[in-house]
């Protein structure tokens, strides 16, 4: 689904070549990434009766912007959110991530890190099991000053490369209760340069994170290189009797990374 | 006629100067024989202070003058290099940078007429690589004009963690200390050792809020490291140089970054989010420093990721 996106939205720009280099404050983009990513669909604006985007007014660390998704309607068989597409409409590839979800979760509350290097609309589609889609979106300023999205510790980074960690409060079966999948990684985007070849390091990001209950996948995201270093998702979920919550993470080298916490 | 369009074009150079920064305002301060400093404004970088908001400055030996960190702009570059030339005859033979930010390395290419040899730690060029283009769109914008002529020029020789180098001005040897990630992850000072004076970089604000571009937890060792030193002088990367005030500037920094990681510690533990910790952390803290608002709730986000992986 996300290399498909990507493909779509290759060939997409290469036909509105010129309006999307020709894109301003005044002239946004996101009608051509509207068209690219979910062509000629009808989105619903400014849903706010079934989706909350939370974010920063401004990006305080352009390489760490915490961004939060909730629902306002509890996920039923009948009805739920299947996929939530996070759209940043000026970074370098826009098309952020994309949550798949399960019809069990219950009320989503989904929180993650992006990188935002410039003033820019972070945007959740919510897309149904129907089908329709129902977007939510906020402006994010651009951070001041000397931030900028590269990363701070590259060395460190890479030195826990695969690390990972499952941290929860102390969970009661049939209770909601949050947890938060981190996995280290550098997620170069490929723009970051390496100081012994004097070469741009390939993009190496991670690219899907599934997360399980009971071996049941209740969020499986599909992520790119707008993701901040050390991805992280935090979200909410119940768990109906005790079992073993897993994480299996694969990056863009086909590494794989996992980890189990038995609650 | 002719007199008025004379008067007329004065008029118009002394509108053109008043808008900016003019060269004549711009002083150096001899901190101790032959160490003179700039004193960048507690600001941000704006085209009317033309970037100059770190301490930038220069060290005059018998043969040869030693530039460390060049200006937040190719006009403050300019008008530093004026100021070693209305002191000393000698060459300019090194550009030092102390990091990659753009208040320390933009003015380098107005040094480039002099061929120096430019000097950093190892990382700086990829620190350099890494930004250049983030840099050059934002600051544009931010500097205007006084951004004109600014280059990215990367260090031809560096120093390494634990391999410092020794470079002789004539008389003068100045020793450059790479350290393991701080404020940056390629942070450099300078020590003058006839005269005993430090050079820090940004691995001291004093006055200004210091921003954490590297680690947390490294630089409040490098802080530590720092107290011990003995020194006759101190010029840190913003506010005041002095041979008696840096201790307790030094001992406010390394507080401020104590009390950030004791509370994200104590949030983080309770699986509280960053948000959260970017309005409760460290807000006690917000009269002592200038600029607060613009960089310390980006000190506690870079800081609680990294506390994470403890």
């Amino acid at each position: 689904m996300f290399n498909r996106t990507l493909a779509l939205l290759i060939i997409s720009l290469s036909f509105f070549n010129v309006s999307a280099y020709a894109a301003t404050p005044s002239e946004p983009l996101w009608p051509t990434l509207k068209i690219a990513y979910f062509g000629d669909k009808e989105i619903r604006e400014a849903a706010n009766d079934l989706l909350v985007i939370e974010a920063p007014k401004r990006a305080e660390d352009a390489a760490i912007v915490p961004i939060t998704v909730k629902s306002l309607v509890a996920q039923t068989a009948d009805k739920y959110i299947k996929n939530i597409h996070i759209v940043v409409d000026n970074n370098p590839e826009p098309y952020s991530a994309n949550f798949h979800l399960s019809p069990e979760l219950g009320l989503i509350d989904i929180s993650t890190r992006m990188r935002v290097d410039q003033y820019t609309f972070v945007r959740a589609i919510a897309e149904m099991n129907d089908g329709s889609l129902h977007m939510v979106s906020r402006f994010v300023k651009a951070s001041g000053g000397c931030s900028a999205p590269a990363g701070k510790d590259a060395a460190a980074a890479l030195a826990r490369l695969g690390k990972m960690q499952i941290r929860m409060r102390k969970p009661t079966v049939g209770e909601p209760v949050q947890a938060q999948v981190i996995v280290s990684h550098p997620n170069y985007n490929g723009l970051q340069f390496d100081q012994q070849s004097r070469l741009y390091i390939d993009a190496h990001y991670i690219k899907n994170i599934n997360i399980s209950y009971n071996d049941k996948t209740l969020i499986e995201a599909d992520t790119g290189i707008s993701v901040s270093e050390d991805p992280s998702i935090r979200f909410t979920f119940t768990p109906e009797s005790s079992g073993v919550l897993k994480a299996d993470v694969k990056d863009s080298k086909d590494q794989s990374f996992s980890l189990q916490k038995n609650i | 006629m002719k007199q008025l369009s004379l008067s007329l074009f004065s008029l118009g150079v002394l509108l053109t100067i008043s808008a900016t920064y003019a060269c004549e305002d711009y002083s150096v301060k001899e901190v101790s024989s032959g160490i003179y400093y700039h004193q960048g404004v507690h600001e941000e970088p704006s085209e009317s202070n033309m970037g100059a908001i770190a301490n930038v400055g220069f060290i005059i030996g018998e043969q040869c003058v030693a530039v460390i960190d060049s200006g937040g702009s190719y006009l403050e570059g300019s008008y530093l290099r004026q100021a070693i030339k209305n002191t000393t005859d000698l060459p300019i033979c090194y550009v030092i940078n102390t990091h990659v930010h753009p208040d320390h390395i933009f003015g380098n290419a107005a040094f480039k007429d002099d061929k120096p040899t430019f000097i950093g730690h190892e990382k700086l060029p990829a620190a350099i690589a890494a930004r250049e283009a983030y840099f050059a769109k934002t600051f544009k914008e931010t500097l205007g004009k006084a951004y004109t002529g600014t280059e990215f020029i990367s260090p031809t020789q560096t120093a390494s963690i634990n391999k410092p180098i020794t470079i002789d001005l004539g008389n003068r040897e100045l020793i450059l200390t790479a350290y393991s990630t701080s404020h940056t992850d390629h942070d450099l000072t300078v020590f003058d050792s006839n005269t005993k004076t430090l050079w820090t970089g940004d691995l001291l604000f004093m006055g200004r809020i210091p921003v954490m571009d590297g680690s947390i937890n490294g630089w409040i060792k490098t802080m530590t490291q720092m107290q011990t030193m003995d020194l006759n002088f101190l010029i840190p990367g913003h506010g005041e140089a002095s041979s008696d005030k840096w201790q307790s500037g030094l001992q406010k920094q390394l507080d401020y970054f104590t009390l950030l990681r004791d509370e994200i510690r104590v949030i983080i533990e309770d699986l509280g989010t960053i948000d959260q910790a970017s309005k409760e952390v460290g807000i006690l803290e917000q009269n002592s420093w200038e600029l607060f608002e613009h960089y310390h709730r980006r000190n506690v986000t870079a800081s609680f990721v990294q506390l994470e992986w403890e």
